[in-house]
């Protein structure tokens, strides 16, 4: 394999002979490009003849560079194999293609974006609205034919959703609840007002903490994962599959999901808030020497009952709310790999949002509800 | 030298032997058709040679190389050598077709975009896309454009060896005579030598200088479509004589 060059000759007639040689090929000529290209840029500017019947080999990429140098018009005075014409009449050809015509950019540009945006602000909605309103069909239809309820789908949804979330929730909620509690008992300590620290977990696990906690981490678990679920059904037309069989997708694939999601969301609040508290339990004792007698004690004075109730039914509200986040983001998975990671991650942060925001409008409807003051 | 030579090649999965001593010589400048029935191991076997899988035992060599070992480099160097026609285009879904085909051109980082935009436009223009193509989406493409701009991808470095997994599965009869037209006319143009997989009758007789057939866990046969013709076993006899290959191939002018 030569490496390609260029030679000067002087004719008789007192003319310039140039003659390439050796490989005019991508695999030759990328590693010494910007020399070759000088070079080439060098010869064309003055008139000359050019000889390339001594190239051992020209690909397109080497036919190019020439094309280039020679400002896209063959020299007058070329000498060139049929292998080498027949190359580069291709680029001439690919030349006469007319090029791309961009659209024209309209004055409004700013605008039409921004409408472009609402609109798609208004068919997401749209279609989340129509998702609730399908599922609430369905609901009305299973009350009629109750046979048709998709049992295994549900049972499998709370096995993956729920009891294997089990290990990872603990664990969370475990570390949360010492944290918490080790901070609030340095303050605490400063007042003299150790035996507050029942209060203070009880209340902040109970209501807010353990529904919160659980509801962000079963929408980076189970959420992302319905979504790509959906969203690979989608890619493989598996769900059209189950439409041309007269199996409805929102019945067989979103209803198991939103219902097993609303069922084991409470529970895994109550197994969540039960092992914070005794993480800061333990805490509690080593910091402070509050015996778990006395916390067991205290507990269900210091924090009414409704708490739990509330916490639960967060649990429910935010289940459902997670459940339908990561559907509506599966069913909009367009067939292409980008669309899929795209919606996935808008199904998580949107399915946190919502959850902190709709945890923020019970804070405010509960205000007077189980606070012991 | 050979462009592809496969010695003493065995595959097995589990407990299951795909081929057992396979042979298979491929000389500079031939079209070379591989056929076989479903699950005779012949996507495997392509996806051997390019370095996809490893086989069991025996040896694949390219170019009188061999694919595996010598560094990173080296492997990178060898594999750039040659270009792959996907079963499905593989186009890369989140580049447009433009970027697609760039990619491997930018990845040698020693071309600037000036030069790569040329390049690009040339390829498209190959495979007889418009330039207003480039800017699609591959989800924005129909089947037959797909395979045209993967064929353009597969064409981006120059390749002396073209390998082709099912290049007409999905098209039309149409489509797939005016795609199979292209290959043949570029693989003459490039001094291209193919090596393609294929069950459609009417690629092989329209394409292929020599096939080889692989059934019964190796290469039974080999040689001119005449001659392969005239091979009797009972895989041949149903290929050459099914319905399916009544079509006659429609043959460039």
């Amino acid at each position: 394999m030569a490496a390609p060059g260029i030679g000067v000759v002087a004719t008789a007639e007192g003319g310039r002979d140039l003659i390439l040689t050796g490989e005019w090929t991508l695999g030759a000529l990328a590693p010494r490009l910007t020399a070759i290209e000088r070079e080439l840029a060098a010869h064309a500017a003055l008139p000359s003849r050019w000889n390339c019947l001594g190239v051992e080999a020209m690909d397109s990429t080497g036919a190019m560079l020439l094309w280039r140098a020679w400002r896209r018009t063959p020299p007058a005075l070329l000498l060139a194999t049929p292998g080498q014409q027949r190359v580069l009449g291709r680029i001439a050809a690919a030349e006469r293609e007319p090029a791309a015509i961009p659209p024209p950019s309209s004055p409004v540009e700013s605008l039409i974006t921004l409408g472009g945006v609402a609109l798609r602000v208004g068919r997401q909605l749209r279609d989340a609205t129509a998702l609730i309103g399908q599922l609430l069909l369905d609901l009305v239809h299973l009350g009629r034919h109750p046979v048709e309820l998709p049992r295994r789908e549900i049972f499998a949804n709370l096995y993956k959703s729920g009891v294997r979330a089990m290990p990872v929730t603990a664990l969370v909620g475990f570390l949360i609840g010492v944290v918490l509690s080790y901070l609030s008992a340095l303050q605490l300590k400063q007042y003299g007002a150790d035996a507050f620290i029942v209060n203070i977990l009880g209340l902040g696990i109970i209501r807010e903490l353990g529904p919160v906690l659980v509801a962000v981490l079963v929408a980076g678990r189970s959420g992302s994962a319905m979504t790509a679920q959906l969203g690979v059904m989608r890619v493989t037309e598996e769900i059209d599959a189950l439409a041309a069989m007269g199996v409805s997708r929102s019945l067989r694939l979103v209803l198991p999901k939103v219902l097993a999601l609303a069922l084991v969301m409470p529970l895994l609040v109550l197994w969540t808030t039960a092992i914070a508290l005794a993480g800061g339990m333990v805490s509690a004792q080593i910091q402070l020497d509050i015996s778990y007698g006395f916390f067991f004690d205290t507990l269900p004075k210091a924090v009414p009952v409704a708490n739990l109730w509330i916490g639960l039914a967060k649990g429910f509200v935010f289940g459902i709310l997670v459940a339908l986040v990561a559907c509506h983001f599966g069913l909009r998975v367009r067939p292409n790999t980008e669309s899929l990671s795209a919606n996935t991650t808008a199904s998580v942060v949107t399915a946190i949002t919502a959850v902190i925001l709709v945890d923020a409008i019970f804070a405010i409807a509960t205000r007077h509800v189980g606070l012991p003051f | 030298m050979s462009v592809i030579s496969v010695r003493d090649l065995s595959t097995r999965f589990g407990e299951v032997w795909v081929h057992r001593g396979v042979n298979l010589e491929l000389e500079r400048g031939e079209v070379l058709a591989l056929v076989g029935g479903s699950g005779s191991g012949k996507t495997t076997l392509l996806q051997q040679m390019i370095g996809l899988l490893q086989p069991a035992a025996g040896e694949i060599r390219l170019f009188g190389q061999p694919l595996y070992g010598g560094g990173r480099q080296r492997e990178a160097a060898l594999r750039r050598r040659f270009g792959v026609l996907f079963q499905h285009g593989a186009l890369f879904s989140a580049f447009s077709v433009y970027d697609n085909i760039a990619f491997p051109l930018r990845e040698l980082r020693l071309l600037d975009e000036d030069l790569i935009h040329d390049l690009v436009m040339l390829k498209l223009a190959m495979v007889e896309l418009l330039p207003r193509h480039a800017h699609l989406m591959p989800a924005e493409l129909s089947g037959g454009m797909v395979k045209r701009a993967a064929l353009a991808r597969a064409l981006a470095l120059e390749p002396e060896l073209l390998l082709l997994d099912e290049p007409t599965s999905g098209l039309d009869p149409d489509r797939s005579d005016s795609f199979v037209q292209l290959i043949r006319m570029l693989g003459e143009e490039l001094d291209l030598t193919v090596l393609l997989v294929t069950h459609d009758l009417a690629t092989v007789t329209a394409l292929a200088t020599r096939v080889a057939v692989l059934a019964e866990q190796r290469i039974l046969a080999i040689g001119s479509v005449e001659e392969i013709m005239q091979f009797d076993h009972p895989f041949m006899r149903s290929f050459f004589s099914g319905a399916r290959g009544q079509r006659p191939p429609k043959t460039p002018d």
